[in-house]
């Protein structure tokens, strides 16, 4: 529950210019200087803070203009914050403040006939990462050496979702410049829409850029969970229970764990999850019905 | 909470997270960052 409200306060933190009805223009404020620690698009109409994917593009696409004109923008900025909150935290900032993660959460919540994932299709995320915000936007470049941002230009459905359909709604002039292109991301848009239903945050685990930057620190930061092996039963409740799908019995770290601790708060019978915050162990891991018992006293 | 072993790795890679961090600041990049993110760019959410 309390992770519930942490999204939903970070939702409206990251998405709180309620004025653009009235400017008609995205918030341009100086908190844009500031990266967000989600998904959530800068060109988005409410966004209060800048997209860590798109700035990152962004810099990617510039550098070699930059560095004829004498600039040195790698980007360090960006890869800096995302690095401190990965060394900090892992895939946390996934679980508790992505905006997108927490859209997608709440879709799956409609009632279907639920699907897991492949587990194959959770490394796509790290080919979509380096070539989309990386690559591309440095290696093809135009007569003037720039480059294009290409995971928000033909990917990104949080971009399409934040921003493309709403600035078309409040712009309709822009109506007469929709083509190909919106139409492309209308559909990726569209896919994981219905994806959200099935199966737990799909672009999390197959195509999220920034939760493959995180990922990269899971098994390295200071927050991380710990698995008593003496205590599992493999009963699979972890597993049944996990937004993403992870066998927490089997890698406790993994790549996809957004440490939401829903397996340690409302899964574990036997208290075999618990987590440690850089080698102090949090003595957390006594099991659902051991914390119900002691909040019953 | 109890003790358990001491661990480098977080440390490290906080430092030096920091280090670029600090670097990226000092070379003006918190302006880029704000430059971009106030600009609706159109093609980048795929219209135009």
């Amino acid at each position: 529950m309390l992770r519930r409200w942490i999204q939903v306060i970070a939702t409206f933190l990251s998405n709180s210019y309620l004025l653009f009805p009235f400017t008609g223009n995205i918030y341009q404020g100086t908190l844009k200087s500031f990266c967000t620690p989600g998904l959530n698009c800068y060109s988005c109409p409410a966004a209060t803070g800048a997209c860590p994917l798109g700035a990152l593009q962004n810099f990617m696409a510039t550098l070699r203009p930059g560095l004829q004109a004498g600039y040195q923008h790698f980007g360090l900025y960006v890869i800096g914050t995302l690095g401190l909150l990965g060394s900090i935290a892992g895939r946390m900032p996934c679980g508790w403040l992505c905006p997108f993660g927490f859209l997608q959460e709440l879709i799956h919540k409609i009632p279907s006939r639920k699907f897991g994932i492949p587990r194959v299709l959770s490394y796509v995320k790290y080919p979509v990462l380096i070539l989309f915000v990386f690559l591309l936007p440095f290696l093809i470049a135009d007569e003037f050496g720039y480059g294009m941002t290409w995971f928000c230009k033909f990917i990104c459905p949080a971009g399409t979702l934040e921003a493309g359909i709403p600035m078309i709604i409040l712009k309709p002039e822009l109506q007469a410049l929709i083509g190909i292109l919106f139409y492309n991301k209308l559909l990726i848009l569209g896919l994981f829409l219905i994806w959200m239903i099935f199966s737990g945050r799909p672009f999390c685990r197959v195509a999220c850029p920034l939760g493959a930057i995180y990922s990269l620190f899971n098994k390295h930061s200071i927050f991380r969970m710990i698995h008593d092996p003496e205590k599992c039963t493999r009963c699979m409740e972890c597993h049944k229970n996990c937004p993403m799908g992870v066998k927490f019995y089997e890698s406790r770290n993994d790549i996809d764990c957004v440490r939401c601790l829903k397996c340690m708060n409302e899964s574990c019978k036997f208290g075999a999850i618990s987590y440690e915050i850089t080698g102090f162990k949090e003595s957390g891991g006594q099991g659902i019905e051991g914390k119900a018992v002691v909040r019953g006293q | 909470m109890i003790i358990q072993e001491k661990e480098k790795t977080p440390f490290l890679l906080i430092i030096f997270f920091l280090f670029l961090l600090l670097v990226g600041i000092n070379a003006g990049e918190v302006s880029t960052v704000l430059e971009t993110a106030t600009r609706i760019c159109l093609s980048c959410i795929g219209i135009g």
